[in-house]
């Protein structure tokens, strides 16, 4: 198969939605490098996913049905994706860039003798030649990278990076593929997945979120971040490290691992926006930034920006927002 | 047991990056350089294992000789000793090349637990791990939040998106990424400063491993990134600055 092939994930029949995201992604970089885009879904029941799958613009799409790929395992995983990838020799295979593809993708990569691109943003042609993009330094560069050898380019897509609403609708054939697993294979023993607690703020919902980040240094700094929150009456979040120290729940944590975001105003102080956060509220409707470093890439995304020391912009800025409520 | 730990020496946290005239890379000169944070969460967790099993914990970093304050930091820090790659140039050595020349020399060793960070701060592939469990036929788990061994296998609990979590159980030898923040990281005693400075550091080379940076991708230019939106600064003293968001906020963005 020449071509793209666009790997989808799903749990228990439940899309990852990134995996639309990544469809959106193949279909452009089809048209771009004029060959088409094929879709896989693995699991141990697919036929729903792959009828729906089936109503967009691609050449085919491949339901991946073995009853080892039930509960999700690297090995099983690893096994019927290479298998299938020998079987078609596509051009390029897509993954989203979700926790469970950093799992196994590089494996699939590496067993073809290729190195896969991972948390790709972008691509272009040039002469002749695709280019891939994606960020170093947590966001602080970009980074253009080429494939040096002949056969098939790997590569994973950032969550938002591509738009699931331009997908192209369509028919598509499906097909019913069994990959050869055998159960003493496979070395992982999952066990079912759970939550550690009932999620108790819902950021989710807020239309006004005010998140502190590393910046502010203490535990006991916390409390001037939380006045401004509570004067502009927004909810508080945080980026992963003040969760990780403990000194807000977990709940509160915005980003790839946490609560993904989207309200009217989303001010982040002493946050510098490494990839992980910025995927997490880069939907946001107006972002401002407080933030020391002029070069931190969470002014990449901020419609506002204040270079400074949040210690005295803060207060500042607490004072003027009390006044102008009051007034 | 016996705990190989893959760590890498990255440049600093808050460091001010500027590209080469050519585009090609960083400016290196100037830099600060610092361990690569969950590679040092992956050493905490090995040092915790080895408190509790017995055995030994060996680091491993492939780099030039700057690595080895990064080396030392680490057996000051308790491990027991390491083994240095020496390549000045591993900037074109692309991430399956790196974890070939890992992996080769991490089965010198026949490790009964390989642990490394889930990414590095710097190229942020989140591969290198994982393409040396497949290289080296071991079973693997990522992002782990925890890693016990229980009856002579592993179980380690790994997060999943969206703040669900789920154990996964493998025999050993095996390899697990681990994920950053999930323990309290040690600081060297002046005593583990000292001792470190007599523990074995084994120097080994691409050549002698049998391993060459041919790269499948390469990485053609570095670039500032395009700001996604125009960004408007606010200037002028904190005041003014105050003032002036509390304006937008008020008529633009209307949330006050």
């Amino acid at each position: 198969m020449s071509g793209i092939l666009v790997v989808t994930e799903q749990t228990a029949g439940v899309w990852n939605r990134m995996s639309f995201e990544t469809l959106a992604a193949g279909q452009q970089l089809a048209r771009t490098l004029g060959k088409s885009a094929s879709a896989v879904v693995f699991g141990s029941e697919t036929g729903p996913l792959a009828a729906e799958l089936a109503g967009y613009q691609l050449e085919r799409v491949i339901a991946l049905e073995h009853e080892l790929l039930g509960s999700y395992t690297a090995d099983a995983a690893t096994g019927a994706l290479s298998w299938l990838i020998a079987k078609l020799e596509p051009d390029v295979v897509l993954f989203p860039h979700t926790y469970r593809v950093r799992d196994f993708a590089p494996c699939i990569a590496a067993r073809a003798g290729h190195a896969l691109v991972s948390d790709v943003t972008g691509f272009h042609v040039e002469s002749g030649v695709l280019v891939l993009e994606r960020l170093l330094f947590q966001g602080k560069l970009n980074a253009d990278y080429t494939s040096s050898v002949l056969g098939t380019v790997f590569a994973s897509v950032q969550a938002s990076a591509f738009r699931a609403d331009t997908l192209e609708p369509g028919t598509a054939a499906v097909e019913s593929l069994t990959p050869p697993l055998v159960a003493a294979s496979i070395r992982q023993q999952p066990e079912p997945p759970f939550r550690e607690s009932a999620r108790a703020v819902d950021l989710t919902a807020a239309e006004l979120i005010v998140a502190v980040g590393r910046g502010i240094h203490e535990e006991g700094n916390i409390a001037l971040v939380a006045e401004l929150a509570e004067a502009l009456g927004a909810e508080l979040a945080a980026s992963r490290p003040i969760c990780d120290s403990g000194w807000l729940p977990m709940e509160r944590q915005v980003g790839s691992s946490g609560q993904l975001v989207s309200p009217k105003l989303y001010l982040a102080v002493g946050i510098s926006g490494a990839i992980q956060h910025l995927v997490g509220m880069k939907g946001s409707r107006t972002i401002v930034a407080i933030n020391k470093d002029a070069s931190a890439p969470i002014f990449e995304v901020a419609d506002y920006g204040i270079v400074g020391d949040l210690f005295d912009f803060v207060p500042a800025l607490i004072e003027q927002v009390r006044k102008a409520k009051n007034g | 047991m016996k705990i190989l730990v893959a760590i890498k020496q990255v440049p600093a946290h808050d460091s001010r990056l500027f590209i080469e005239p050519t585009g090609e890379w960083i400016e290196e000169n100037d830099l600060g350089y610092e361990v690569n944070e969950p590679d040092a969460y992956a050493l905490e967790c090995a040092l915790q294992l080895k408190e509790q099993h017995g055995g030994e914990v060996i680091v491993m970093c492939a780099g030039p000789a700057r690595v080895s304050s990064t080396i030392r930091e680490a057996l000051a820090k308790g491990a027991d000793r390491a083994l240095h790659i020496e390549e000045d140039d591993l900037r074109h050595w692309d991430n399956l090349s790196v974890a070939q020349l890992l992996a080769k020399a991490a089965q010198t060793e026949q490790p009964d637990l390989v642990l490394t960070g889930l990414q590095s701060d710097d190229l942020g592939f989140g591969q290198t791990g994982v393409i040396m469990a497949e290289l080296m036929g071991l079973p693997h788990a990522t992002l782990a939040m925890s890693v016990e061994v229980v009856d002579g296998r592993l179980r380690v609990k790994c997060e999943l998106e969206g703040g669900w979590f789920q154990y996964v159980s493998m025999p050993l030898p095996a390899l697990v990424t681990i994920q950053s923040g999930i323990l309290r990281l040690r600081y060297a005693t002046l005593m583990g400063i000292k001792r470190a400075k007599t523990k074995e550091v084994r120097k080994i080379t691409p050549a002698e491993l049998g391993a060459a940076g041919e790269p499948g991708i390469t990485l053609r230019r570095i670039y500032a990134p395009h700001s996604l939106k125009q960004t408007q600064m606010l200037a002028g003293s904190v005041q003014e600055q105050a003032a002036q968001l509390v304006e937008k906020l008020k008529h633009e963005v209307r949330v006050i």
